[in-house]
């Protein structure tokens, strides 16, 4: 019998580019259960799937397909929550293309599976039925376990652990849970919502959440382990302190890195000004360097701001820009103007330091570097002038060394990143264990998932062990 | 509960002294550090120094000047309210001597900042000379506890009818003159002072520290908003900070990175008190 399959993925539903580039809603509106079920049909249900492999915490993908494809919503959820406890979340910053959606067998003919749409439909559709069960939580054991810091890392080992029978407090330095979730990823991207919703289902489950606390300021994991009576930490800090340029003119007025461009629009709200307290400057011609999703959300939240003109500078092409391929997309659609193999040198000031103009280099594309990606180079002579009132410095981010630096004993990399063993996720101290972006470096919201998994699994086994012991 | 205000009263027209309970950050609080504070859950994230706290007690104090509606509305909370956020101690903790001659200069919300500072060095042995300065005389504060820790102490003012004038750098000026030898300054109060008093003490090679209290965000390095150039050097005044040597400040780029939000402040400033006296007549004139 000849198969006949839809070569394209059943399209997602999206807010019209003109109107959506001035508002913060979210983008994509997601899959009606018709169109699920048509898309989830075109899933070959292969013998060996191998978008699994593609998955960095084992979505079993097959089944859960399966079953939107029977209409059965409710096991497609269970099915995936088995894994991933964030659904809603991974199924909108998930970079698919290059992880489940890149091994879809589909896709060497076709365009793959839209695994990623499928997984945000029936995590939407679970949390708009509402009266959500409550999962299951094991005997409790009466060892306390330190989360330090609330983003996708902490939230996925605060699950994990509490359904185990463990008593959970997450430690958040800023007054919202969240982390990256909701400083940094953008409400047009990632409602602010979704990202509570799961935050209080980890309330309902008995996680503890502790805002306004800066480990290592007002609590040390030291003290933590023998005055406060945790028996094991685990750090989720992220990579949260901003890479600059080191380029003549970077502290002028205007010049904010990404993480402040984006904790002032997404934590505090200053898309809402005056409304909401915290200012921003909106800027009439705003720079963006950088090519990953950071920029990105960036560039598109200056143009939801009021820029006339947002422009992407980044000094390779875009075949190896960083970013998600629909994020470019989106950005390109809104109308974010973009300028490759370009680099600033330096920026320029008026008389109140503010700037108003930078001098950029072109660049070509040399032998590739150890990231595989072919070194950007400049082009001796080719300075040019951009006028901007507002350049966000997008080029990434590295872990805060607050608690190493406060935390004796604990073993870093020359990079700041906090040294582990990579299949527990075990520090050099006894009982603590890290995991995602301190680890990596910025990296995604799964692969912190992924090592928040991991190091659960590992937190569990010693707890165990440890009680036994006594 | 944390957070919550235990009394609040304005000590001086417009500078407001806040009893806090926060048991976790008095535990650790030092001098020199200080805490960011939200009033409400869509207000700003604002730096405060600590001027003093009690450990056993649980609470923390603070002087907060009003300066723009945020503070403002700091100013009109009462006692038994509770701020939505605080969070510290944050920053490094002054450097601290022993056995040394220290002079200590404090202006507006500062006046009372310098507290702290001023008990820990007596603690250690220091010859404590304490300096603070106001508008006029009913401006200042604090005059029975500073007197308390330090070994001199001297007030100015710019306006003054009956008596001599000036500021806190014309103090020390005074006193290096007279031939008293000083080996540290700390300053601490609005920027001005600090650049005016750091040059007072430049010709004579005196260490002299700075509190830098820029725009911040989160006050823990992650967004970079309070960065300053000391020495040449791109530093973040949350983590590095907020002491500085004042001799390598960039004062000037200070200054700017301060007032770059005016108009915005402005702005919300009247947006929200316009709103409030629309209001007040919808209500037949009660505010």
């Amino acid at each position: 019998m000849a198969l006949k399959i839809r070569e394209k993925m059943v399209p997602m539903p999206e807010q019209n580019p003109e109107v959506r580039r001035y508002n913060f809603d979210e983008v994509p509106l997601g899959y009606t259960e018709e169109m699920a079920m048509e898309e989830a049909n075109r899933c070959l249900q292969c013998k060996k799937p191998t978008c699994i492999e593609g998955c960095p915490v084992g979505v079993n993908i097959k089944v859960f397909i399966k079953y939107i494809k029977e209409g059965d919503f409710e096991a497609a959820i269970r099915k995936i929550k088995e894994t991933n406890s964030l659904p809603a979340i991974t199924g909108r910053v998930c970079p698919q293309e290059t992880q489940c959606q890149g091994r879809c067998v589909l896709g060497k003919r076709f365009e793959p599976c839209a695994i990623g749409r499928l997984e945000r439909f029936v995590a939407d559709w679970e949390r708009e039925k509402g009266n959500l069960e409550i999962e299951e939580i094991k005997e409790k054991t009466g060892m306390c376990v330190a989360v330090i810091g609330s983003g996708p890392a902490g939230l996925t080992v605060a699950g994990d652990l509490i359904k185990l029978g463990h008593d959970v407090t997450i430690f958040e330095a800023l007054h919202k849970p969240g982390g990256v979730l909701i400083y940094g990823i953008p409400e047009f991207r990632l409602p602010k919502e979704i990202v509570e919703h799961e935050v209080n289902y980890l309330r309902r489950l008995g996680v503890e959440i502790r805002t306004d606390e800066v480990i290592g300021k007002t609590l040390t994991i030291e003290e933590m382990l023998k005055e406060e009576g945790y028996d094991a930490v685990f750090i989720g800090t992220g990579a949260g302190a901003p890479r600059f340029l080191n380029v003549p003119g970077e502290n002028l007025n205007g010049v904010y890195s990404a993480n402040e461009y984006l904790t002032r629009c997404n934590l505090m709200k200053a898309y809402q000004f005056p409304e909401s307290l915290t200012p921003i400057k909106t800027g009439k011609r705003v720079a963006i360097i950088g090519g990953g999703n950071v920029a990105m959300d960036a560039a598109r939240t200056a143009l939801r701001l009021g820029a006339q003109e947002s422009i992407i500078i980044y000094r390779r092409a875009r075949e190896q820009m960083p970013a998600r391929e629909e994020e470019i997309h989106h950005a390109e659609e809104e109308g974010v103007i973009f300028k490759y193999l370009t680099n600033p040198v330096k920026f320029i000031g008026n008389e109140r330091r503010e700037v108003v103009a930078m001098e950029c280099i072109e660049m070509e594309l040399g032998e590739p570097d150890e990231s595989g990606r072919r070194r950007p180079m400049p082009v001796e002579g080719s300075e040019f002038l951009v006028d901007v009132d507002t350049v966000v410095i997008a080029i990434g981010n590295y872990p805060n060394p607050l608690i190493p630096n406060t935390t004796p004993g604990l073993e870093v990399t020359r990079w700041g990143t906090i040294k582990v063993d990579e299949t527990t996720g075990a520090t050099s101290i006894k009982g603590v264990y890290a995991g995602g972006d301190v680890v990596t470096g910025a990296a995604t919201v799964i692969s912190a998932m992924g090592a928040g998994k991991r190091a659960a699994k590992a937190i569990h086994n010693y707890l165990i062990e440890k009680k036994e012991g006594i | 509960m944390n957070n919550k205000i235990l009394s609040i009263h304005e000590v001086v027209p417009n500078v407001f002294r806040l009893v806090i309970e926060a048991p976790t950050i008095a535990k650790k609080a030092r001098a020199g550090q200080f805490v960011i504070l939200m009033s409400e859950e869509d207000g700003e994230r604002l730096p405060f120094t600590l001027c003093d706290w009690d450990r056993e007690k649980g609470t923390i104090t603070l002087n907060i000047l009003e300066v723009g509606l945020s503070t403002c509305r700091i100013g009109k909370m009462k006692s038994g309210d509770r701020l939505y956020s605080v969070s510290g101690p944050l920053g490094r903790p002054s450097t601290l001597t022993e056995g040394k001659c220290v002079f200590l200069g404090g202006g507006c919300y500062g006046i009372g900042a310098i507290y702290p500072l001023a008990r820990e060095l007596k603690n250690k042995g220091n010859k404590v000379i304490t300096a603070v300065e106001g508008r006029t005389d009913y401006l200042l504060y604090m005059k029975e506890k500073l007197k308390e820790v330090s070994d001199q102490y001297y007030e100015i003012t710019v306006l003054n009818p009956s008596g001599r004038t000036g500021k806190v750098k014309d103090i020390i000026e005074e006193l290096l003159s007279q031939g008293e030898k000083i080996d540290l300054c700390y300053f601490m109060g609005c920027s001005f002072m600090m650049m005016k008093a750091s040059e007072a003490t430049r010709p004579h090679k005196i260490k002299t520290y700075v509190y830098l209290d820029s725009l911040m965000l989160d006050g823990t390095g992650m967004c970079g908003c309070c960065r300053v150039t000391v020495g040449g050097e791109t530093k973040f005044a949350c983590v590095d900070g907020p002491e500085f040597d004042g001799h390598q400040v960039d004062w000037d780029e200070f200054f700017l990175k301060k007032g770059y939000y005016f108009e915005e402040e402005v702005m919300v400033y009247q947006h929200h008190n316009c709103r409030r006296k629309r209001e007040s007549q919808e209500n037949g004139g009660r505010v």
